[in-house]
């Protein structure tokens, strides 16, 4: 704890951000076939070596790693190096992007036309695209957008060609080419496909790292992927992966490119185009397969208004000042450099670390719209709230929300009630407003006979939808909401008791939330800070107190946690009490989830949000990581191994208030 | 038959023939000045007195003296070069500042030097002869010198005529624990002439100038056995006389001695042929506190363990003082010619280069200049007497930039020197510009090539004039593998370009490189880097740092700690990274026993 004084809180509120501009304005002035066909010449790479997709290729297959990869797999496969090329070539092809102009064209036009339809606006900071034009004259740029919809790569491919820079060549996941068609033409404006898993197959690795590595080095383009490896379903960020991180790292610690400019954006959304799909499948509906003729009947969605969508550029970050100090760049002098190397225990965790930082940098540049306020009210009050104490209780939030660094559009000049009720419209296939009483409610008609489990079912996707809103905001309230529950749980007001109570719950719920490992001394003192500057508490040396005014917001707080809290339980209660000695991996989100809807069923649980997956795919993940549940493989099957003692006293710690009524 | 200089009738003899020759090394040679070499060169500068750039009232740049090509000449281009890539203007003067009395009086060890005067060994305390010992050549010394700064400096000065002399003195400076650094040339540049700040004894500059002659010639061996304070130029010479060389040109021979080659492991321009110091040495005797240390034959290799010869070669003078030296040495060559080619760019330079070490028929020497040291070299053109020059010049230009495509700012040169039989060297010449033909490379002359090495000589005397201008600068080197040389390249000179920037430099700074030798493995960078300083408050520390900045750049680089100009005291931190924490201890323990007074207390290396 003695580094605590070393740390001195941010000033969150302080936090300068830029001006947006609305990039669909002009778009609606002018023709767009004009504006498709118009002259693009990219600002460029200073060290940009001119380079045509084929020869990308053959400089790929005739690198000096790929090479050394390819011998070592055909000795060690006892192929010939021929085949084993071939191979690599076929694997190339397979990934490789075909950039076109023509089909970026064609694009634009298209999605020119959608965006008016679907959007009422498209915001982007232009001082961020001003920083990435000349970031990208400067470096080899990496372009590391938030992912939260299939909309977020087409939608930065289209602004970059709005403002005249290079067309990213982007990292997609290989689902996209069973749509054959689309497909193709996402790989003709860039898109380059990686197979999901690729585990230990050392010739695919070598092909997609001497890949991405040669269009980095030749300043080919930027190169944009998802460090959330996936769209969140659930619009919180996702751990990130490391990967590609190191993939795109591994020049500059070589020594091969002076640096490279990491730059993070921040793609958010007024009303996700996917939201009740996504609820869908955390409720174990699955995603129906990506296919051209799926998106066709999503036209319905065209017709729909989805409000408007901000992309703010994040101030590029540079991969050598991350480094400084913290990466010796001499490991590498005793190796050739084309030969593969795994990362060291070092820069494993300097990758993690990073990675981390840049998923913050997202999140703290996310935009936030005042339904996001509005939902996370409606999610904590499941009975309705009248629209007058909603009007009064979402005004105090935004200001507790503004206080915490939110980085809040709020319409300036209008009355509080006004900007409610425009919300409320926007969102209102989710609500029901009668008699100045808003309630989330199922507003698709629902069928004529349901089951009891089906109305669980159709109310449970309500709530996620509308949790994924709440979801965005969760990272403005996440460190003082862990200190409100380290609070109460402690029982004690010993800062050190409840900073340890504090580091339990940020352990537990670190797969959950974006907490960056190693912080915890600073995100509790963050925490602190804030609710002290809110006259929540008083901060004593030794002692943390709450001030009389404070029960109110340190209530709210605390609920902000509550579902993932009883959500953790549940999943805890069910291996404790239902689990056989047999559970496999496999069977372990199906089973939780009917146990869940059993005790919803029986009235003892109120909470939905603990029958999503991801919830409790998170919670499985901190108990293996926690060691309360192991892994074991028993021929092709993993098992669950279950230390019920273990899982126990974590559900103890977590809550001592038992939520789940017995 | 070998010629033996070894007895002092020989000696006068010896002298005479110089007499006869009457140039300034005569008088040198009688000792009718033990500081003669101080007054004939500058003490807060590079090189001798006469010889000096300026800028004339015209503006005009011009160098004095008569003792290079270039002496005499005037520079037309210098001016516009300099002002425009340093942003100096010539009404921003910053001449330096004469201050000998601020010398603090001497540290004197009575005893020692009684002993010494009975021993016979010429001494002086002179704050001159004290001040023109206590540094070498790096910026931060000589900007100190011309700011009438001075520090630290050495006590007395000694100059011991034989290795007698020297066993004499290194005794008593043990019985008297007095502290003892050796001085060559004082080309240094790796801050290891200064005096230690932590020092309290009497420091004693031991000048080994006066030990300057060929002890003898052996012609069956090709070996000569030279007295080891003999200076580069004057070796080369005396040799020449003979009818012999050794082949050894390192940039400084003009001032370095052959001790200092020793104690720094010097690497001369010509070593594809003749090789590195520790190449051309076959016997060393070197006298250390412990007693004098030497292989008891003339071997030509051994296997007796670690060779001891690596124990002296890179010491730095702190653990003796190199007395004798044999050396290989080798016939006048018949013919030399210069040699340049012109290439489109760096990259396609290097990897000409990097195919000619491959096929291993580098030219004596081979250098490669980036496009910044290519318009460097081309600002130092004299002022042409014909039109017609001028006109070849104009259509050489239009050729190779307009007919062949090459891009004025990306093209770079290299500069070639062949040595050996006229039948040998014609036909190496075509076997390199056939290989520089496959990466685009075009001949491009001899009196190119020339000039380049011309430039070697005379850019250390432009620091000078930078200086008066406001403008400081520097060189360092290292050595790196060649699939690097080109990253290390760039991310040098990037590095050096941001720093400057990030510490308020006003104007970009010159960052510049070239590949100056190739070896099998790899290849020597040697890297120059100065900016205008107007506005900085202290000017040699933003220099200091960012020369700091580009030294940890190269070895995240892959480059090493030094190629040649050795460690000092200002690499000193990175020794223990550069070779290990064992191997540091090695050198240590070899320290504690040889010297475990630490008489030879500069300080350098460990």
């Amino acid at each position: 704890m003695a580094s605590r004084a070393l740390y001195s809180p941010r000033h969150p509120v302080l936090k300068k951000r830029d001006d947006f501009e609305d990039v669909l304005e002009e778009r609606r002035r002018s023709s767009d076939l004009r504006y498709a066909l118009r002259c693009y010449t990219p600002t460029l790479y200073k060290g940009l070596v001119p380079c045509k997709v084929s020869m990308l290729k053959s400089i790929v297959l005739q690198s000096d790693h790929l090479q050394c990869v390819i011998k070592q797999v055909s000795s060690e496969s006892g192929d010939s190096t021929e085949c084993v090329a071939e191979e690599a070539s076929l694997i190339l092809d397979e990934m490789a992007h075909r950039m076109q102009l023509s089909t970026v064209r064609f694009f634009v036009f298209t999605l020119s036309k959608a965006f008016k339809r679907l959007f009422r606006s498209v915001c982007v900071n232009e001082e961020g695209i001003q920083r990435l034009q000349q970031a990208v004259q400067e470096h080899p740029v990496v372009l590391l957008p938030s992912h939260r919809s299939y909309m977020d790569f087409l939608m930065m491919s289209y602004l970059l060609y709005m403002f005249d820079l290079p067309l990213p060549v982007i990292a997609a996941g290989m689902d996209f080419m069973s749509m054959k068609f689309i497909g193709e033409m996402l790989r003709m404006s860039g898109a380059f496909f990686i197979r999901r898993s690729f585990g230990g197959d050392k010739l695919y690795w070598a092909v997609f790292s001497e890949y991405v590595k040669t269009m980095l080095r030749k300043g080919y383009a930027p190169i944009e992927f998802f460090l959330e490896g996936t769209r969140s379903r659930t619009c919180k960020s996702l751990t990130p992966k490391t990967g590609l991180l190191n993939i795109v790292m591994e020049p500059f610690f070589k020594g091969e490119l002076f640096d490279v400019s990491l730059v993070p954006v921040s793609i958010s959304y007024e009303r996700v185009l996917e939201e009740s799909l996504y609820a869908r499948e955390l409720l174990g509906v699955p995603k129906p397969k990506e296919s051209t003729s799926g998106l066709l009947k999503a036209r319905r969605v065209l017709s729909e208004d989805y409000g408007s969508m901000h992309v703010y550029f994040g101030h590029p970050v540079s991969v050598r000042s991350l480094a400084e100090g913290k990466i010796k760049r001499s490991q590498y002098n005793l190796l050739p450099r084309y030969i593969p190397q795994k990362p060291s225990v070092d820069t494993h965790e300097f990758l993690n670390d990073a990675a981390f930082r840049l998923v913050r940098i997202q999140e703290e540049n996310m935009v936030l719209k005042p339904w996001v306020l509005i939902a996370t009210l409606l999610l904590q009050n499941p009975d309705g709230m009248d629209l007058s104490s909603l009007t009064e209780q979402t005004d105090w939030l935004r200001h507790l929300a503004l206080a915490f660094g939110a980085f809040l559009d709020w319409p300036d000049h209008e009355a509080c009630s006004e900007v409610i009720s425009c919300s409320l419209a926007l969102h209102r296939r989710l609500l029901s407003v009668s008699a100045g009483h808003v309630q989330l409610s199922v507003t698709d008609a629902p069928q004529v006979e349901t089951t009891p489990e089906e109305a669980v079912f159709q109310r449970a996707v309500v709530v996620l939808s509308c949790a994924s809103y709440r979801n965005q905001i969760l990272h403005v309230f996440l460190r003082p909401a862990l200190l409100a529950v380290a609070m109460q749980s402690a029982n004690s007001s010993r800062k050190d008791d409840i900073y340890n109570c504090f580091n339990f719950l940020r352990n537990m719920f670190s797969n959950e939330f974006i907490l960056c490992p190693g912080d915890s001394v600073q995100d509790f003192e963050e925490a602190c800070y804030l609710l002290m500057k809110r006259g929540v508490l008083q901060v004593l040396e030794h002692e943390i107190v709450m001030s009389a005014s404070g029960q109110s917001t340190l209530a709210f707080l605390c609920s902000v946690l509550e579902p993932f809290l009883q959500g953790y339980q549940v999943v805890c209660r069910y291996l404790c009490e239902e689990t056989n000695e047999n559970l496999t991996e496999k069977e372990f989100i199906p089973a939780v989830r009917s146990f869940a809807l059993k005790l919803i069923l029986a009235g003892r649980l109120k909470c939905c949000e603990a029958l999503s997956s991801d919830l409790q795919k998170n919670a499985l993940a901190a108990l293996l990581r926690l060691k309360a549940v192991r892994k074991v493989k028993v021929g092709d099957q993993v098992t669950l191994k279950v230390n019920k003692i273990a899982v126990n006293s974590l559900e103890d710690t977590m809550g001592k208030s038992d939520v789940i009524s017995k | 038959m070998s010629i033996c200089y070894h007895t002092d009738p020989m000696k006068v003899v010896y002298h005479l023939i110089y007499f006869a020759i009457g140039c300034y090394e005569t008088a040198y040679k009688l000792g009718l000045s033990l500081s003669f070499r101080q007054e004939i060169m500058k003490w807060n500068g590079w090189g001798y007195s006469d010889s000096r750039f300026l800028f004339n009232k015209k503006g005009q740049a011009e160098f004095t003296g008569k003792r290079y090509r270039l002496s005499g000449l005037i520079l037309p281009s210098l001016k516009d070069w300099f002002e425009g890539t340093f942003g100096a203007n010539l009404q921003h003067k910053s001449p330096p500042t004469v201050n000998l009395s601020a010398v603090a009086p001497p540290n004197l060890n009575e005893p020692f030097i009684e002993d010494l005067k009975a021993a016979g060994v010429a001494a002086s305390h002179d704050p001159e002869d004290r001040v023109f010992r206590a540094h070498g050549h790096c910026l931060h010394e000589i900007f100190a010198l011309r700011e009438g700064r001075i520090g630290r400096v050495p006590d007395m000065v000694v100059w011991p005529s034989c290795h007698s002399d020297v066993e004499k003195i290194v005794e008593l400076a043990c019985k008297h624990n007095v502290c003892l650094i050796p001085y060559g040339g004082g080309t240094s540049v790796s801050s290891a002439l200064e005096c230690p700040h932590e020092e309290t004894r009497s420091i004693v500059s031991l000048d080994t100038s006066q030990m300057n002659r060929i002890l003898w010639i052996d012609e069956k061996n090709l070996t000569a056995h030279v007295e080891a304070g003999i200076i580069g130029q004057d070796l080369e010479r005396q040799l020449n006389e003979h009818g012999y060389c050794t082949g050894h040109e390192p940039d400084s021979m003009e001032f370095s001695s052959l001790g200092g080659w020793v104690a720094t492991r010097a690497s001369g321009m010509k070593k594809n042929i003749y090789g590195n110091i520790e190449d051309l040495v076959v016997h060393i005797k070197m006298v250390t506190p412990r007693g004098v240390i030497e292989k008891s034959c003339l071997g030509p290799r051994m296997s007796t363990g670690p060779d001891i010869h690596h124990f002296i070669l890179g010491s730095e003078g702190t653990l003796g003082v190199v007395t004798e030296v044999t050396m290989k040495i080798r016939p006048i060559p018949e013919y030399q010619k210069y040699g340049s080619v012109v290439f489109p760019n760096f990259q396609q330079g290097v990897a000409c280069l990097r195919e000619v070490a491959r096929q291993r028929c580098a030219p004596a020497s081979i250098r490669l200049m980036d496009n910044e040291q290519f318009q460097f070299g081309h600002a130092l053109k004299p002022q042409v007497s014909s039109i017609f020059t001028s006109f070849l010049d104009g259509l050489k230009k239009f050729y190779i930039t307009k007919f062949k495509g090459f891009d004025p700012h990306h093209l770079c040169v290299a500069t070639l020197l062949f040595e050996g039989d006229r039948g040998k060297v014609l036909q190496h010449e075509k076997q390199v510009y056939d290989i520089a033909a496959k990466f685009g490379g075009l001949a491009a002359g001899e009196d190119n090539g020339q000039r380049g090495y011309m430039l070697t000589f005379v850019i250390a005397y432009l620091r000078d004039l930078g200086m008066d201008y406001y403008v400081i600068g520097e060189s360092f080197e290292t050595s790196v593998p060649w699939d690097r040389v080109l990253d290390l390249c760039r991310n040098v000179k990037e590095r050096i370009v941001r720093e400057c920037k990030e510490r308020g430099v006003q104007f970009p700074p010159l960052s510049t490189c070239r590949v100056t030798q190739t070896y099998d493995a790899g290849a020597c960078v040697y890297f120059y880097f100065a900016f205008n300083y107007r506005g900085l408050s202290d000017p040699v520390h933003v220099y200091e740092q960012v020369e700091h900045a580009a030294r940890e750049e190269i070895l995240a680089n892959g480059g090493s700690l030094s190629h040649h100009h050795g460690v000092g005291k200002l690499r000193k931190e990175w020794m223990k990274e550069s070779v290990s924490g064992v191997g540091l201890g090695m050198l240590k323990s070899v320290k504690e026993y040889v010297d475990p007074q630490n008489i030879f207390g500069n300080r350098n290396l460990l």
